[in-house]
């Protein structure tokens, strides 16, 4: 059989979304963010959501991401991303709203900011990608960077005498009551990605169905800043990250009831 | 048993090389080229087309998306 | 007739803000100014227009909700005092570089750091200069009355709407916490989604429909040529506004002699000045600008060539007399321009600045 007659549409089985806008993105050779920004796109697209969808693009490596997912989009100054959403949800709760962030976005400079609106309850997704180090700026330490790693700002790793602990956010935000979901996942192959895309789409449809806060961490890589080709990068992040971020849900239930109710 | 053939569409132009795709392929079908596209990435490119079985393994890794499917049974 | 109240003018900014069809208060608790997210609560909008009201959990997240809000085309505001203000210089900045419309109120405390939480009006040049990173100027409305407090919710929002750019009603902790009678606004309704449509469909984030592209509020250019244009556009706007939006009030300016300049509440201690210094046969006058930015340079201008001195009076160590000095030397004629001020939450009385003129001039 000749390729010709295979590449013919009927025969189509993957291809870009019509939600997807179609440019060559910014991000270096194999970041996560791209694989991210496409299961996003598919969703929005698949779940017909795309004229209900406000995103908000953090300050970090995805500060472009409206050049890349077909909505409307603010962007935030850096970590405020969570309040922002608010602002949007609270006067438009009719939209779906959400997030997208990186590690020193949302568990640095936004900590306050991302743990008050889980702690809220505000009825949104929250797309964090977890690469452990800060990737737009040159690869210097991120809250997230794990004991021993090395970036630009800790040559010798990590040390935790002097750096402190890395930060478990994901595990402190699902304590909170306001979360009706929150799950790690990752994007390394084929059968992650089709994982955390079921996650990203559970988010999305508790949101959808007003549940409060869905959290969707995605550990992820930075192969310019850990100085490793993308292959090698997921090698590292299946070997150091996962033991450190292990993947699964660490949360999956309604929203619990408000205490100050009760 | 029918056999299932595939291909592999690859935007020369959007790949970066990044060979997460060669790397998830089960049967070897991809690899990077040894020329660059403008932009000076060795893209992917089908190396053994005949064994491509459509699973869209290396079109859902890719993180730019230049990757389009196809899938026959014969 | 509206309806006539006696209030605080903490309260009446709130009330205000719910009958001129305010979508949403975000804030966070500071003395002297709680009593507006207080009143707001009590009065519980939500129910009565839909005007949504929340507790931040600080000045930062505040701001940035209200970036989030007005990115959607809704009439939203916060409020704080100076050091709250001070947090929220960079969601400001960020809002005047995506050229959000939006409200803000600075009920001034004495600085610098925690400072005093009495009256002061030492964050002017924070106010009318930009306040944050970046070449961006709020407009600045400055009450001298609880009356003003309930006027200047309406027409912030306007001119927030007519040019897109932050509006920011500076006043203190005096006319916030004083009482007086004050005529109230009538309720105008919330806009509909049809008329946000209307008014920011070009801009706002209101969801992308297959029949438009994409509406991105930010405020990154990464191509110079592309910023620097949009910084053109952004000082165009701010001299449209020195030219069509500068508004004042002068008293016995005629045939004075000497001109206090007085905003706020150094503007009604200044009205009793002037009485007294007219009753000792000076002939003093008092140009009390409403809008800070714009700074009534013109007038100031206009005048100069007419009188013998200026005195500058605020409550901090002299920061509008720059404008003053500024307008002056504009004008050609050259007069002095002299400061009086108490600092440190302190209050000036009359008498003591009637005293600081005669002796700085007579």
């Amino acid at each position: 059989m000749d390729i010709k007659d295979i590449i013919k549409p009927e025969n189509l089985v993957y291809q870009k979304s019509d939600v997807q806008i179609d440019t060559i993105m910014h991000y270096c050779p194999g970041c996560t963010h791209g694989v991210v920004h496409k299961i996003l796109s598919e969703l929005i697209d698949e779940m017909g959501i795309q004229e209900n969808t406000v995103g908000v693009a953090p300050v970090g490596c995805a500060v472009f991401a409206y050049n890349y997912i077909d909505v409307d989009w603010q962007e935030a100054a850096h970590g405020r991303a969570p309040a922002v959403a608010t602002g949007i949800v609270r006067t438009n709760p009719d939209k779906f709203v959400f997030t997208y962030q990186g590690d020193g976005d949302l568990a640095s400079i936004g900590a306050a900011e991302i743990l008050h609106a889980c702690n809220r309850g505000e009825n949104m997704l929250v797309v964090f990608i977890n690469n452990g180090i800060y990737g737009m700026t040159g690869g210097q330490m991120a809250p997230t960077t794990i004991d021993g790693m090395v970036t630009s700002t800790t040559p010798g790793g990590r040390d935790i005498a002097l750096n402190g602990y890395p930060m478990k956010i994901t595990e402190l935000i699902a304590q909170l009551p306001g979360t009706s979901y929150v799950t790690r996942q990752s994007a390394q192959n084929a059968g992650a990605v089709r994982k955390c895309k079921r996650s990203l789409k559970k988010g999305i449809q508790n949101v959808l169905d007003k549940k409060g806060t869905s959290f969707i961490e995605v550990v992820s890589t930075c192969s310019s800043g850990w100085k490793m080709t993308p292959v090698a990068a997921n090698r590292w992040m299946e070997e150091n990250m996962f033991p450190f971020y292990p993947l699964g849900d660490l949360k999956d239930g309604s929203k619990e009831p408000n205490l100050s109710k009760n | 048993m029918a056999k299932v053939r595939g291909a592999v569409v690859v935007d020369k132009e959007g790949c970066k090389g990044c060979g997460i795709c060669v790397d998830v392929c089960p049967h070897d079908v991809l690899d990077l080229n040894l020329e660059v596209n403008s932009r000076g990435y060795h893209y992917s490119y089908m190396k053994n087309p005949e064994a491509c079985i459509g699973c869209s393994n290396c079109g859902v890794v890719c993180p730019d998306t230049c990757l389009t499917i196809y899938r026959v049974r014969v | 007739m509206g309806e006539l109240r006696l209030m605080k003018g903490n309260e009446v900014l709130a009330e205000a803000a719910i009958r001129c069809g305010c979508d949403g208060y975000f804030g966070y608790p500071i003395t002297p100014q709680s009593e507006i997210m207080e009143t707001l609560m009590v009065r519980q909008p939500w129910d009565e227009t839909g005007m949504v009201v929340l507790q931040a959990e600080s000045e930062i997240a505040s701001i940035n909700m209200v970036y989030g809000a007005a990115a959607t085309g809704k009439k939203v505001m916060t409020s704080s005092s100076s050091p709250g203000i001070s947090l929220m210089a960079e969601g400001i900045s960020y809002i005047a570089g995506a050229e959000l419309p939006c409200l803000f109120v600075n009920v001034v405390r004495g600085g610098p750091g925690l400072g005093t939480i009495q009256p002061s009006q030492a964050d002017y040049f924070q106010s009318v200069k930009g306040g944050g990173h970046g070449d961006y100027k709020c407009i600045v409305l400055a009450p001298a009355s609880v009356q003003e407090m309930n006027d200047f919710v309406g027409l912030g929002f306007e001119l927030a709407f007519k040019y897109l750019n932050p509006a920011l009603i500076l006043t203190d902790g005096a006319i916030g916490q004083m009482m007086e009678k004050v005529e109230l606004a009538d309720y105008k309704p919330r806009w509909t989604k049809e008329e946000i449509q209307k008014y920011s469909g070009k801009w706002a984030t209101t969801g992308k429909p297959n029949s438009r592209k994409q509406n991105v509020v930010t405020s990154l250019e990464m191509d110079s040529d592309k910023m620097e244009a949009n910084n053109r556009r952004f000082q165009e706007k701010y001299k449209k506004m020195e030219e069509e939006e500068v508004r004042f009030e002068t008293i016995m300016c005629d045939d004075a002699e000497y001109i206090m300049v007085a905003f706020g509440t150094s503007a009604r201690i200044c009205q009793k000045s002037v009485e007294i210094a007219r009753e000792q046969g000076i002939k003093v006058g008092l140009l009390r600008p409403i809008t800070l930015f714009p700074f009534p340079k013109k007038e100031i201008a206009k005048l100069t060539c007419h009188v013998k001195g200026f005195l500058s009076v605020e409550m901090s160590a002299g920061q509008m007399v720059e404008d003053i000095k500024l307008a002056v030397h504009e004008s050609g004629c050259n007069v002095r321009v002299e400061h009086f001020g108490r600092m440190g939450g302190i209050i000036p009385s009359p008498n003591e600045v009637v005293d600081a003129l005669k002796e700085k001039f007579l």
